[in-house]
This record gives structure tokens, C-alpha cells and sequence, in this order.
């Protein structure tokens, strides 16, 4: 068996499991993302049509939508992000918990989208740092599942012992 | 009704006001003084007693009237609009009678119009900004006033602290993006409507 493998052999382990701490960790970080609805503008109705009935976001374990950035861990930017709205964003994004993940759902979070002008911020990521970006005006509810799943599989390979508390500094992407 | 009599009657009772040219509602001018006097008027004794619209127009910087104060009314009674016009005072520092008085639905109006065109509608119980933020320095609707907007900071400044962000102008990469409006859906989205310059190649001369 080789170090990496972190699969339960039972006829090597018998009842004993051995794995990483990592892998343990972003294994059950992986599925159950808590995450933070920042519903702006017309993407939030595809954020909540990916929670209901026929998308079903429960799928992979992420059905757990807070309005408390205290209780959530991935904060989903669903609109246009405005100059006047981005410091909130910030705010809030800063009363979440460590480790905590951002997605930047449709074209407005990701880059301002069709609003070139004085008050839309181009982009939420000059202020918060962006874990995946779904393209999209808005994103279909499958567009975001997709990106969700790219953000699990984003969490699988992070080094969460380290990742306890990520420093401002590495948090920020510019 | 409102056909000729209605509207002569109005013009006999009110000196200020006058007929302007309109295709579809009945569209009068009002001097700025009397703005209040005949909107009272159109409220209480012709039954236009619900406020549509108020909004401001700039006619740009070489216009003799640089800002106008447009008032849209409704009547139930009469199943019709009516518009009114009336120019601000001042083209510098534009300056017009509060209607809050008349229509308390007026007092999102004008700070609307206050926020975006610089109209200080004098009388107005809370004359501040609605929609920029309160220490934003400019007026975004006048025509001197890019569309992609101007640098300045952040108005939170913990915020810039951590982030080092500022209110940047747009890059209008051949911009405004607009809809040819028609079409297939494909080919009909906002795009930019001059491709042949960006903010990092000027248009060829």
C-alpha cells in the first residue's frame, strides 16, 4: 500500500483506518459547504432555483443556506456588485468564519458584466478573494451546481491543516 | 375630458403656464415659481391627484436652460396622463421648488433627481443623496459626466485598507455595450458598439 493511498484497505486494516488528517478533513469539508446566499440581483432566482425541488443543491450536501455569515463558510455572490454594496460585501465576507470559500455566480460578480459604468464594481474579486467563477447571465442552476463541484474538488486538494486560519495576506488574490 | 376647453381653461386660470408641443399627453411649461400654486391646482380641482413621474432632463452644457424638472401626473377621473415642464433656476447650481409639499411621493423623486442631475429642489425636508453614496462628489446623469465614471475612493476606508480598492472608470472596451434589439437572441447580445478601439489599443486614426 502506498503512503498516498488513503482508501480503507480492510484486509490490510482490519478494523483500524489509516489516512491523512487532510484527507479527513477536506473530505468532510467537501461535503457540507454552508453556503452564504449574496443574492443582488436576477442571479439570486437562479441561486434558488439550484436549492429547490428539480436541482437540488442537497445533492452534494450543500443545501444549508445561511443568512448569518456567522454560520456559513462559502459565500455565493449572485449579482451586480456595486460600488455603494461592495463594502457590505466586504464586511460580510470578513464576519465569516475560517476556512471560508467565495463564488462569484454570472457575469456581473465575475467581472461587472454588461454594467460598464460609474457605479458597478467591475468584478468581486477586487475586493474578495474568488475561489471559481460561473459564467452566465445569469448562470443556469446547473452552471452553479458545476462550479460548486469544482469548488469541492478545489477543497480536496487544499492542505486544511495549514488552512486552519488562512493569513489575510494569502487570502487575497491581487 | 381633455380636449381644447380643458386645456384653455387652464391656460386662462394660470399666466405662467403655457402649451407646449406633444404627441401623446397633454404636456404644459410652468414657470418655477408657480410650480407649486398649479400643481395644488391640477391636485385638488381637476382631479389629477397621483404622481407618476418627477424627474430632470440636461439639455447639455451649451443649452440656454441647461436642466429641466419634468412632472408626470395621472387622473383616475380622466383615465389620462399629463405632463408638466418647467426649467431649474441657475445653470451652474441648478435650483427648483420642492412639490413635496403637494405629493409626498415626490420625496424620493427629487432626491433621485437631486443625486443624479445636482437639482436643489429648495423646501425639500431631506435633500441627500438615494442612490450614490452620501460623500460621492459628482452628478452621474449630467451630460458632462463620463459613463464610465470617475476615480475616486471607496467611501469605506477600512475596506480600501485591507483591499486597496478604489471606485475605478469602467473600461469601456469599445463601448457603451448595447442590444441591436433585434434578431436572433445569439446575435443580438449587448456587445460593444465600436470594436475597433479598447482602453489598451487607441482607435485608429
Amino acid at each position: 500500500m502506498s503512503l498516498n493511498e488513503v482508501a480503507y484497505n480492510g484486509k490490510v486494516e482490519g478494523d483500524v483506518i489509516v489516512t491523512k488528517a487532510d484527507a479527513v478533513i477536506n473530505w468532510i469539508r467537501k461535503h457540507s459547504v454552508w453556503p452564504m446566499p449574496m443574492g443582488l440581483a436576477c442571479c439570486a432566482i437562479e441561486l434558488m432555483a439550484a436549492a429547490a425541488s428539480r436541482y437540488d443543491i442537497s445533492r452534494f450536501g450543500m443545501e444549508v443556506m445561511r443568512f448569518s455569515p456567522r454560520q456559513s463558510d462559502c459565500m455565493i455572490v449572485a449579482g451586480t456588485v456595486t460600488y455603494k454594496m461592495a463594502e457590505v460585501v466586504r464586511r460580510i465576507y470578513d464576519q465569516m468564519g475560517d476556512p471560508k470559500w467565495v463564488v462569484a455566480m454570472g457575469a456581473c460578480a465575475s467581472t461587472g458584466g454588461m454594467y460598464r459604468s460609474y457605479a458597478v464594481m467591475q468584478g468581486v474579486d477586487t475586493i474578495v478573494p474568488v475561489d471559481v467563477y460561473v459564467s452566465g447571465c445569469p448562470p443556469r442552476p446547473e452552471a452553479l451546481l458545476d462550479a460548486m463541484i469544482k469548488l469541492q474538488d478545489k477543497i480536496s486538494d487544499e492542505s486544511s491543516v495549514s488552512n486552519l486560519k488562512r493569513s489575510p495576506e494569502t487570502a487575497m488574490v491581487n | 375630458m381633455i380636449d381644447q376647453d380643458f386645456t384653455d381653461s387652464l391656460l386662462e386660470k394660470f399666466s405662467s403656464v403655457s402649451l407646449r408641443h406633444h404627441d401623446d399627453c397633454l404636456t404644459l411649461d410652468c414657470e418655477p415659481n408657480a410650480i407649486v400654486e398649479f400643481l395644488s391646482h391640477l391636485r385638488d380641482e381637476e382631479t389629477f391627484d397621483l404622481l407618476v413621474d418627477l424627474t430632470g432632463i440636461d439639455h447639455g452644457q451649451k443649452a440656454e436652460v441647461r436642466y429641466t424638472v419634468v412632472i408626470h401626473l395621472y387622473s383616475r377621473i380622466h383615465r389620462n396622463y399629463l405632463r408638466v415642464h418647467s426649467p431649474a433656476v441657475n445653470n451652474e447650481s441648478p435650483e427648483f421648488p420642492s412639490v413635496e409639499s403637494v405629493f409626498p411621493a415626490a420625496n424620493w423623486h427629487e432626491r433621485e433627481a437631486f443625486d443624479m442631475f445636482g437639482i436643489t429642489f429648495s423646501g425639500h425636508p431631506n435633500l441627500k443623496r438615494i442612490l450614490m453614496w452620501d460623500e460621492y462628489p459628482y452628478f452621474p446623469l449630467r451630460k458632462d459626466f463620463p459613463l464610465a465614471g470617475i476615480d475616486v475612493p471607496l467611501p469605506a476606508e477600512d475596506v480600501v485598507e485591507v483591499t486597496d480598492a478604489s471606485v475605478e472608470p469602467a473600461p469601456m472596451m469599445g463601448g457603451p455595450f448595447v442590444s441591436s434589439g433585434d434578431g436572433m437572441m445569439s446575435d443580438s447580445e449587448p456587445r460593444a458598439k465600436d470594436e475597433s478601439w479598447t482602453e489598451q489599443a487607441e482607435k485608429p486614426v
